[in-house]
């Protein structure tokens, strides 16, 4: 063995996980959630999610010069949330538009992965919806055909299909709290059941890749601010408060979009004031807005806020003493 | 208090299993030794013979006059053969002293026992314990002596001994306090008369129910003495994880235990007390755990201190082909040799030999901010801005991080999936900051 030794720093032990096994990870725990979206709506759910990933890897392979195409797996996870965000049968075009814009304006123009600001996912989703709203929010939405056997559980799905119950009180009020739950419901393909989300984040709850703080700064504040200020519809504020979070694109967002390792806080303090910020800008764009949903663009400008809120957030070393003490 | 823990810290995989099964075996004494005149921090001992000279097992060879520093001494009986620069475990050469056996195993005749410990001033207990050249086993190697003597307006109440045993692999505490728990809580009466502590407590991670029971049984009707289970979690054995686990106290930062009436000692070191005031043998040999997938035959020895590596591990069946770094300490704090041609010191509390599949050579990748290194971090910093700031050579920004506060248990670099090597640039910075107050200060 002489002469073959390894000098390194210690520690000599490594944990078996890596960056790709997180993102497989993070790819299983969107698992549940894109099976729902794929029983509602049907082979085209299916098909928009299978051309979001493949185009995403394909733009990262293309623009990284590798031929390696899964690579370390984040390419994979931004493709598919992307398409968690997109109507259930979008035009194939605007599928491959959204994941390059997704890759290459929200991640490798930064210098790739661990280096881009925003949400990549996020970054493709707000360029669609800026560009190609008609495409986004429902208007010109194709009525999707579920598979037929789960047809009786999603009987109303096509009288349902205008997009976000967010739209106004008169479609919240056509839409019950538990079809929220269970999803069948209109809404982008991840925006259907809260309960699979739930699940798919619980996964990687247990694995540790995610910390409570974000997504119960965001559901907390979303709650709260639901109740206080929506309306009272439902006869009752705290349903109000649960209808702002199970609907639309909040669970998403707080569970797989604002929990983005790269664009939220490391401090612990710092992952909650990230979400609660997420929440306040969420409620405000969704009360006083202009658009029926703000989840999108409340996660971008808190992304654009993570490293400051980092650097206000150091936590105190072990041992710290306070210094007016 | 049972059950406490500190927050952060990570789980890796033990491997205890390879020996922990295994009582301890005394290693034949070797045909050579090189005892280093430094195996503590603090001042290096001056040599006490010339070569040629003949010794006795036990007979001090090695002596400094600074308070923080400990004398050595022959582990073999024989003849001195050379003194000079010799390879030593922590990197750079030290002056050490070779000693050719005689085979004889003659004990020194100054070596005899103490008296009873009622008969002893806490003062007489402070000189036999410096006088037998006893330091922190556990690794650390800060003399013994000097943590029993605190200054006046630091009082001591509670001694802590450290059965966490927390790094992977090694189980050479955890058979001491199996075969010599009666010398254990001895060597812990010891320390409690010398600093007029009133309580003891012996902490061991609950991955070892024998020595928790063992322990348990051995100060039943110690009225001040207590074992406590410490939940399994690396570095559960860090002195300051161990006194916030045990009593609740957080040492400040940049102070010592003394700081909060704790002094530490290791399971190692209280029985090598133990046997400093019975039999008045001065530090001559160590329990060892030789372990790793790379040994062909796992153990626990009792090793002659200046055994070389070499030795010990051809008494263990040799090293595999497969063997690719070989480590004194623990998987998580040790330190990678170059080479087996180094003596075991007094703080040598294993050898471990790491083959292909557990040596990790993937080149690191970007940081994804998973912010799994924030969560591990058992003394509350920021690892992976830590190390930024220390690569891009912000000295400044690393100060302000923490950084010198690191304890560098190696759990940030453990936890990260992409493979960067924290811990080593939080070491860089520390090293930094400290040179540059040093420079402030002149």
């Amino acid at each position: 063995m002489n002469g073959k030794l390894v000098i390194s720093s210690s520690p000599h032990i490594r944990t078996i996980e890596s960056v790709q096994s997180v993102m497989i990870d993070v790819l299983a725990a969107l698992f549940p959630v894109a099976l729902i979206a794929v029983l509602l709506f049907g082979y085209q759910a299916l098909l928009t999610m299978v051309i979001a990933v493949i185009s995403a890897m394909l733009a990262e392979a293309i623009w990284m010069r590798k031929l390696d195409i899964f690579g370390d797996g984040s390419a994979a996870v931004t493709g598919l949330l992307l398409a968690m965000t997109l109507p259930p049968a979008p035009p194939w075009w605007l599928v491959v538009v959204g994941s390059f814009c997704a890759i290459i304006i929200g991640k490798q123009v930064f210098g790739g992965i661990g280096n881009n600001i925003f949400n990549p996912a996020l970054v493709g989703r707000a360029i669609l919806v800026v560009s190609w709203g008609g495409h986004m929010a429902g208007q010109i939405w194709p009525v999707p055909k579920p598979f037929v056997i789960f047809s009786d559980f999603f009987y109303d799905i096509s009288a349902v299909t205008t997009a976000t119950p967010l739209a106004g009180q008169e479609q919240a009020l056509n839409t019950s709290l538990s079809q929220l739950l269970f999803g069948n419901v209109a809404g982008a393909l991840g925006e259907t059941s809260a309960l699979a989300l739930l699940v798919g984040a619980g996964w990687l709850f247990i694995k540790g890749h995610i910390d409570w703080r974000i997504p119960g700064g965001y559901i907390g504040t979303v709650f709260v601010m639901g109740a206080a200020l929506g309306g009272g519809f439902y006869g009752n504020h705290l349903l109000t408060g649960l209808f702002h979070v199970l609907a639309g694109g909040v669970l998403l967002g707080a569970l797989f979009m604002a929990t983005d390792m790269v664009t939220s806080p490391v401090t612990n303090l710092g992952k909650l004031i990230f979400g609660i910020g997420c929440g306040v800008i969420t409620m405000l764009i969704r009360l006083y807005g202009s658009f029926p949903e703000g989840v999108t663009f409340a996660i971008l400008i808190m992304n654009a806020l993570t490293p400051i809120i980092d650097n206000f957030t150091i936590p105190r070393k072990f041992g710290e003493v306070k210094k007016s003490a | 208090m049972g059950g406490a823990t500190f927050k952060g810290g990570v789980h890796p995989d033990y491997r205890k299993e390879l020996t922990a099964s295994l009582a301890i075996t005394a290693m034949p004494a070797p045909a050579k030794v090189v005892i280093p005149l430094q195996q503590h921090i603090g001042a290096p001992c001056e040599a006490l013979v010339q070569v040629g000279d003949t010794v006795k097992l036990g007979q001090k060879i090695g002596e400094s006059k600074g308070f923080v520093s400990a004398p050595v001494h022959a582990s073999v009986s024989g003849t001195v053969v050379a003194i000079g620069p010799y390879n030593h475990p922590l990197g750079r050469k030290v002056e050490a002293i070779t000693i050719e056996s005689d085979g004889q195993d003659t004990w020194h005749e100054d070596i005899k026992p103490h008296g009873s410990l009622e008969s002893l001033s806490p003062e007489e207990i402070k000189a036999i314990i410096r006088e037998a050249g006893l330091v922190g086993m556990g690794g650390a190697t800060f003399p013994a002596h000097v943590k029993l003597a605190p200054p006046p307006e630091k009082p001591i109440d509670t001694v802590i001994i450290n059965g966490a045993e927390c790094e992977p692999y090694l189980t050479a505490d955890h058979r001491l306090m199996l075969e010599k728990p009666n010398e254990l809580v001895f060597g812990l009466k010891i320390m409690l008369k010398a600093l007029g502590a009133s309580v003891g407590i012996i902490g061991i991670e609950n991955n070892k129910p024998d020595a928790l029971r063992v322990m348990r049984q051995a100060v039943e009707g110690e009225a001040n003495i207590s074992v406590v289970a410490l939940p399994t979690k690396y570095p559960q054995g860090a002195e300051k994880m161990l006194i916030y686990a045990t009593t609740r106290r957080k040492v400040p930062s940049g102070g010592l235990p003394m700081d909060v009436g704790v002094v530490n000692h290791n399971v190692g070191t209280a029985v090598a007390m133990c046997e400093a005031l019975h039999k008045g043998k001065p530090l001559v040999e160590r329990v060892v755990t030789v372990t790793g997938e790379g040994v062909a035959r796992p153990a626990n020895l009792m090793v002659r201190i200046g055994t070389l590596v070499s030795e010990v591990l051809k008494a263990c069946g040799g090293l595999k082909e497969t063997t690719r770094k070989l480590i004194i300490g623990g998987p998580m704090m040790g330190l990678a040799q170059t080479s087996a041609d180094i003596p075991v010191i007094k703080g040598t509390s294993g050898i471990l030999a790491l083959t292909e599949e557990n040596v990790d050579l993937s080149e690191p990748s970007t940081c994804i901010k998973c912010a799994k290194c924030v969560g591990a971090c058992p003394v509350n910093l920021v690892p992976t801005f830590i190390a930024q700031a220390a690569e891009h050579e912000l000295i400044q920004r690393a100060e302000k991080l923490h950084a010198a506060d690191c304890i560098e248990c190696g759990c940030c670099s453990f936890i990260c999936p992409s493979r960067i090597p924290l811990t080593q640039w939080i070491r860089l910075a520390k090293a930094d900051i400290l040179e540059r107050r040093r420079q402030q200060q002149k």
